[in-house]
């Protein structure tokens, strides 16, 4: 509790002494370059793959020659906007983006680059973290549209490769009793997960304390916590808008 | 001028800093002087306001810095220039872009305006074409040259050095001393310096505060040091061979 507490006056304290607005808007566009576009590689590997091995194990636990092939692929899509792409693509950024930033904050901390910054005057929370929450806020429900689309395409291909359904019915069952709904979910979804990995991974980094050992604990501290935090919060918001 | 009033500060039940004041003076070069671990690094993050005192104030030219609001601790911060003990330069930036960091973040000065600065600075400090290097690509000395050049960017009326000279060689020492000294009278500002280098109190310590185990023992100047009666100074002044010769 005492460090819920500490974490929500750290975040607090992102929002008192800012800098003008212009200072923001130039960290925020840095910050979204090395959050989103330098997430595209990974983002699109796991995808494209994560796509394909859902299509061949959903068509292999569909065998009956009641349920028609297009089911598969609504299953694909389903899963994929529904969970895959918002969480485990949440998972992935975490272990990318949440440990970059509070390795970057915590070897600032550990070097004096934060102290200067107080000393100049400056918030340094407000002044290193808004920019990386706004900027992750921006990016990641980016990536989850882009991985939505690249996880279905990655099924999609892996239909035509291997012939388990006819392309035809790949984008049939794609198509089929479509709920738009769904997509509004994996987005608020996003919209949660980059928050809480920005926020959890920059407070860990910020209060490091401590030499390079401790830079690298706060790294998988960052992660791990905003692992759970990412699983806690897809329950809570399954419960809340979907059941 | 800053003064130090009663500063009591204690870290998991531990004391560190037993009730010290005492006055920095404007336009000299101030000393806190000690061994390790005697509080030298807490007193001046207490004066900074990086750490803040259980006990006491620090008052700017008579503004209560510690007990002022918000407001008034960023119009004072934004006074101080600080050169840090691994000089902190931001690694993401090149010198030109580190040195003015402060001008950027404080100021709406134009960008000519500012590199006319930022170059004045870099040759104040003896620095030259080296704009574009990266922190990774020069010398524990021209680290702490930036760090002096990034401090002083915004003439600062307070600068603070913590261990300038820690990780140099006695002559790069020096130099960075001299220059620490140049600035302080070029500019009139308040300096103060923690240090342990005992050729730093010789060379600039026009002020010296010595502080032992959380408490400040002695006050004085390089000129009166060697004459301290003082045992536990003499023990830190008399420490090295080279310091027993000339006694």
């Amino acid at each position: 509790m005492q460090k819920l507490g500490k974490f929500i006056l750290f975040m607090g304290t992102l929002f008192t002494r800012r800098e003008n607005f212009g200072t923001y808007v130039k960290l925020t566009i840095d910050e979204c370059i090395k959050v989103g576009y330098n997430s595209l590689f990974i983002v699109t590997i796991v995808s494209v793959f994560m796509g394909a091995v859902v299509t061949v194990q959903t068509a292999y636990n569909l065998v009956s020659p009641f349920i028609p092939d297009y089911v598969i692929s609504l299953v694909v899509r389903d899963m994929t906007v529904l969970e895959l792409s918002p969480t485990i693509i949440a998972i992935v950024y975490a272990g990318k983006v949440g440990s970059n930033i509070a390795g970057e904050l915590g070897t600032m901390r550990i070097t004096e680059q934060i102290d200067a910054l107080e000393v100049m005057g400056i918030n340094a929370s407000s002044y290193l973290v808004l920019p990386k929450i706004i900027a992750s806020m921006i990016m990641y429900p980016m990536l989850v549209v882009l991985s939505a689309f690249l996880c279905m395409y990655g099924g999609y291909l892996t239909s035509l490769a291997t012939g388990i359904i006819s392309g035809y019915d790949y984008i049939y069952g794609i198509r089929y009793e479509f709920i738009e709904f769904n997509v509004s979910f994996a987005l608020i979804k996003a919209f949660v997960f980059s928050f809480l990995v920005a926020s959890i991974s920059a407070y860990k980094g910020f209060f490091t304390s401590g030499g390079a050992l401790e830079v690298g604990q706060a790294s998988t501290a960052a992660v791990t916590n905003s692992c759970i935090a990412i699983l806690l919060a897809d329950y809570l918001l399954a419960q809340l808008l979907l059941a | 001028m800053i003064e130090a009033v009663n500063i009591e500060k204690s870290f998991d039940g531990k004391e560190v800093l037993k009730g010290i004041s005492a006055t920095f003076e404007k336009g000299k070069t101030n000393l806190i002087i000690g061994s390790s671990g005697t509080g030298k690094s807490v007193l001046l993050k207490n004066i900074v306001g990086l750490v803040h005192p259980d006990e006491g104030y620090v008052l700017y030219d008579g503004r209560d810095f510690t007990n002022g609001d918000k407001q008034l601790q960023t119009q004072i911060r934004r006074e101080i220039g600080m050169l840090f003990q691994g000089s902190a330069l931001f690694d993401s930036k090149n010198v030109e872009e580190n040195v003015m960091f402060p001008m950027d973040v404080l100021t709406d000065t134009p960008f000519e305006e500012k590199l006319e600065r930022v170059n004045f600075c870099l040759e104040r400090v003896g620095l030259e074409n080296v704009n574009s290097k990266m922190p990774s690509e020069i010398s524990g000395g021209m680290k702490k040259r930036v760090g002096i050049a990034r401090a002083i960017v915004n003439n600062p009326n307070y600068l603070f050095c913590d261990e300038p000279n820690s990780g140099l060689d006695p002559q790069t020492s020096i130099t960075i001393d001299e220059l620490i000294a140049e600035i302080t009278h070029e500019y009139n500002i308040t300096t103060v310096v923690v240090t342990h280098d005992m050729n730093s109190v010789i060379e600039i310590g026009q002020k010296v505060i010595f502080l032992y185990q959380g408490n400040k023992l002695w006050e004085g100047s390089n000129e009166n040091i060697t004459q301290s009666e003082v045992k536990e100074l003499n023990d830190f002044v008399f420490a090295n061979r080279m310091m027993k010769l000339i006694k």
